[in-house]
């Protein structure tokens, strides 16, 4: 149970087995990914031929290595333009929401944090659906009153960046807002005192106290559009993010360049990730 | 001079008070509330010609009638379910193990190492799978060199290849609010339990779940809720044959182009997840707002 | 002959890698008594509560209780039940779940578990509040359901595992008045620990000091008090003015010791037989042992008196407990004394002269000196 509690050594045993195993379980794909993107064949998949880099720098068909390949790095760029776009606004909407939710008091608040909760148990895809459908509309009836074509409301970057930024935002609301609550109101009531206004108090302590917050949010905000796929896919116009083509190719059968890619997805990602946990971890470091 | 001043500072709160909620209400209205009004009235019209709709339920009635999409529809209620229970079941131990068990640097390490995979796009995790699992993959090749099989082996694009998959891809959000519920069990408690005669199982059933049925709550939520508008995991691991409602969804919207179907499946998708939902927070006895916190 | 004792330790050490959290404890505890055991945090005495309850394997040693070696036998079969630190009461569940939680993992009937929460919840002066949730009890409430939740099973021993601490000051001199009258009137034995001297004095049958690991004395109240026998114990229990010196010549029943920094003091020599001559030593008196008259009121010589007079620097004012500071006119020590609260010492000042008196009886020496960092806790 706890170490206190003496247990008999079989289970204690059996209890450590099976978190090992679990640990495996979820290594496991990620190990093979990042092994079969050095395997030399056109698949990934076994036996293994030997090690070779060419899945990353390659310049030949076949095997045209990531760094080599246009239409990967180009949808790479797609992603991280959709990524910023997503993280600058929903960290912007998501700190105005947690100071409109933690700090100030009015009829209804509760129903709208519900309601600001809400796209958590919204499926991706549906999210996606109905913002297709709703801005086909607008644009469908601007075209017939006015006969302007809003070509930005068709399927596109621009749906997609509204699409993620629906969802994301409640996340970097709730990311923010964690951190705002374990704020001493006190802080900002002694900077008032020493002769600061509102806004240079919130300037100068309030902000630089989420500092932490604000940067984990970013983080996760532009890993969590970077890596979006339902609602990407609902969305997507002509030019399409990483996502969207390495599902195409993954359909079409994949090669290891694709195991490359998943391998640099990885290690940078992970590193973000750590990143995000780090920042958010010193937040609090300071706060005890 | 007083009241004036007085009354200003109240229209310069109330005025702060509506300038931050702008963006909030923007959001949720035009991105949010307004699309999911207009996908429901999308999916109740029927088109007659080219841009002529009217009123109708006919999409819904099709559903119906249709066995392929009810049963897509049940199927895939019932996997999501059977993935939130294995989720649970998989990760509870794990999650105790990292709170209760473990001690200082270890336990970190150990609760960072879980929650890394995630980081990762679920598609780079499926195709992971797929290498492991396919019949040229890493576990047939095994099998075949430790003599167990005679020939390849297709572990893909089955219902245990759909469940192995789902239950990987939803495991962090069920141990992330485990762990931080159970971090929140004062051993004494448990010692508590033991010290009035309580054994393993009776401590774990009267102590350690009661006092973490919060996380349970929120865990199960956010993992059915993912495992339900999943698309990738099945339509990868599960081919042809995975039969997921939102394959369907995404069948009528992109590739039949009718949306008016498309909608009213979609919207049936949103029903059915709010309703299992509220059914497992009336269960658990918990409200949406606690389980976020 | 062991079943007279509820509860004994043999030799009972516990390690921590190389650190002796509890070294080489023997302590018996007969039936039905308060037994307290006092020490500074650290000192290893909420280890051996720990050991005692079950939470711990000792390394070395045994314990028995009602007799009975319990090595080896889980926490959830020991007939010993623990009072927590902050108490851990299932916030889960209401009160009479909490106390009925024993009897039902003991697979006792329903009917009786009923009977038996609503004796014990009105034993503890708590007899409604059975539905209540733990989160609507105060907490003097709390406290009381957390006893009458081991209570219940009727335990050999009850341990406490400074239960008061959380409390706020009144309600903790209430709660040990409470916990007293309470086991004196079910008649289990207790084992308390604690940090507080007063709670430990005012309480306990029998209060064993603890330091690091090792038990200095084990006695009554009044033992530990008058008769301290290390001077670990007489500085951790009570107040003490504290000086060092060595033995010097003895006269009569008197023994002369001579103060490092000047003066002489004298001590009984029947009490201090074991000390040689020369020997280093600290040397105790209590600041109430001290009695104090004004200056012109000149004391009759007495033989085995020390007799000094001293400048008040300070008053300090508390009530009942309210003591004055000192420096001695000879020397320059500064001491504590307590101030009578007859009414006449009043209207005492800072600056006044006042004559300092007590018999060698009151003074204390024991041999060694300690090195300054490890002195007692209060003094």
């Amino acid at each position: 149970m706890i170490p206190s509690i003496p247990q008999p050594r079989f289970y204690k045993g059996l209890y450590t087995a099976y978190v090992a195993v679990f640990f495996v379980y979820l290594a496991a794909p990620l190990i093979v990914v990042g092994v079969f993107a050095f395997n030399d064949s056109q698949f990934p998949s076994m036996p293994w031929n030997g090690a070779t880099l060419k899945w990353f720098f390659g310049d030949t068909r076949p095997a045209i290595g990531i760094f080599n390949d246009r239409q990967l790095l180009r949808s790479i760029g797609t992603s991280g333009f959709v990524a910023i776009w997503v993280t600058a606004l929903a960290v912007f909407v998501g700190t105005c929401n947690a100071f409109l939710f933690e700090r100030t008091h009015f009829p209804g608040k509760n129903l709208l944090y519900v309601v600001a909760l809400s796209p958590l148990v919204i499926p991706g895809v549906i999210l996606g659906i109905s913002i297709l459908v709703f801005s086909n509309a607008i644009a469908n009836n601007v075209e017939e009153t006015f006969g302007w074509d809003l070509a930005f409301l068709r399927p596109g970057l621009f749906l997609v960046i509204i699409g993620q930024f629906a969802f994301v935002t409640t996340i970097t609301t709730l990311v923010i807002s964690a951190r705002l609550r374990k704020f001493d109101f006190s802080l900002e009531e002694a900077a008032l005192n020493l002769g600061a206004t509102r806004a240079a108090a919130i300037r100068t302590i309030t902000i630089p106290f989420l500092k932490p917050a604000l940067i984990g949010a970013s983080i996760i905000a532009f890993l969590m559009s970077f890596e979006n796929f339902n609602t990407t896919l609902m969305l997507v116009g002509s030019d399409a993010p990483l996502t969207i083509t390495m599902f195409d190719r993954l359909k079409q059968g994949s090669t290891p360049a694709l195991n490359a890619l998943s391998l640099m997805l990885m290690v940078v990602s992970g590193a973000l990730a750590l990143l995000a946990v780090f920042a958010q971890r010193g937040g609090q470091g300071d706060k005890t | 001079m007083t009241a004036a001043s007085s009354t200003g500072q109240g229209n310069g709160v109330r005025l702060g008070v509506v300038l931050l909620a702008t963006p909030l209400l923007l959001w949720l209205l035009v991105l949010v509330i307004l699309p999911h009004v207009d996908l429901l009235l999308v999916s109740l019209r029927e088109r007659i010609a080219f841009r002529q709709y009217e009123f109708s339920f006919a999409n819904y009635i099709a559903f119906f009638v249709e066995p392929l999409y009810w049963n897509t529809y049940v199927r895939t209620a019932v996997m999501s379910i059977m993935a939130t229970v294995l989720t649970l079941i998989i990760g509870f131990p794990v999650s105790y193990y990292i709170a209760k068990i473990m001690r200082g640097r270890g336990k970190n390490v150990l609760f960072m190492m879980c929650l890394i995979p995630f980081w990762v796009s679920e598609l780079v995790r499926t195709f992971g799978w797929m290498i492991l699992l396919r019949e040229s993959g890493v576990i047939s090749s095994f099998l075949q060199w430790a003599g167990l099989v005679d020939g390849p082996v297709e572990m893909l694009y089955n219902d245990v290849t759909i469940m192995v998959g789902l239950v990987y891809t939803s495991m962090l959000f069920m141990v992330v609010p485990l762990v931080s519920v159970l971090d929140s069990l004062d051993d004494s408690l448990i010692e508590a339990g033991y010290d009035l005669g309580g054994n393993a199982f009776t401590v774990t059933r009267d102590i350690v779940i009661p006092h973490a049925m919060p996380g349970i709550a929120s865990g199960c939520i956010v993992v059915f809720m993912l495992t339900l508008g999943n698309y990738l995991t099945p339509n990868l691991l599960g081919g042809k044959d995975s039969l997921w409602f939102t394959e369907q969804i995404y069948t009528q919207f992109i590739t039949r182009f009718n949306w008016e179907s498309g909608s009213a499946f979609g919207f049936l998708l949103l029903v059915l997840s709010s309703l299992i939902v509220w059914i497992g927070l009336k269960l658990s006895r918990q409200t949406l707002a606690d389980t976020v916190r | 002959m062991a079943d007279q004792f509820d509860l004994e330790c043999r030799n009972v050490g516990k390690n921590f890698d190389r650190f002796v959290a509890v070294d080489n404890v023997s302590l018996t505890i007969p039936k039905g008594s308060f037994f307290s055991i006092l020490g500074p945090s650290g000192c290893g005495k909420t280890t051996l509560l720990r050991m005692l309850a079950g939470f711990q394997e000792p390394t070395s040693g045994d314990i028995l209780i009602k007799g009975k070696s319990v090595l080896g036998v889980p926490p959830n079969r020991r007939p010993v039940n623990m009072v927590f630190q902050h108490l851990a009461l299932f916030p889960m569940m209401n009160v009479a779940d909490n106390v009925a939680y024993g009897l039902r993992r003991r697979g006792v009937d329903k009917a009786t578990i009923n009977r038996k929460v609503a004796e014990t919840l009105a034993r503890v002066g708590l007899p409604d509040s059975g539905p209540k949730q733990i989160s609507q009890l105060s907490g003097g409430q709390k406290q009381r359901i957390a006893i009458a939740r081991c209570l219940v099973l009727e335990p050999a021993v009850l341990l406490l595992d400074e239960p008061l601490g959380a409390l706020d000051l009144k309600l903790r001199e209430h709660m040990k008045v409470e916990l007293k009258q309470l086991q004196h009137e079910i008649g289990t034995t207790f084992v308390y620990i604690t940090h507080d001297q007063s709670e430990a004095l005012v309480m306990s049958d029998q209060v064993a000091v603890m330091n690091a690991g090792k038990f200095e004395q084990v006695g009554t109240p009044q033992d530990l008090y008058y008769n301290p026998q290390t001077a670990f114990v007489a500085s951790f229990v009570g107040e003490s003015n504290r000086w060092r010196g060595t033995v010097g010549e003895t006269t009569g029943d008197y023994v002369a010791i001579n103060l490092d920094k000047g003066g002489v003091i004298l001590a009984d020599k029947a009490a201090h037989a074991s000390l040689p001559t020369g020997q280093d030593v600290e040397i105790f008196v209590r600041p109430e042992a001290i009695a104090i008259g004004r200056s012109d009121a000149a004391p009759d010589p007495v033989p085995g008196n020390n007799s000094l007079t001293g400048t008040v620097e300070n008053v300090l004012f508390n009530g009942a407990a309210s003591s004055v500071q000192i420096r001695e006119t000879a020397t320059g020590h500064e001491m504590s004394v307590a101030l009578p609260q007859t009414g006449a010492f009043a209207n005492l000042r800072a600056g006044d002269v006042i004559n300092l008196a007590w018999h060698a009886s009151q003074t204390r020496c024991f041999a060694g000196v300690l090195p300054s960092g490890i002195e007692g806790g209060q003094s």
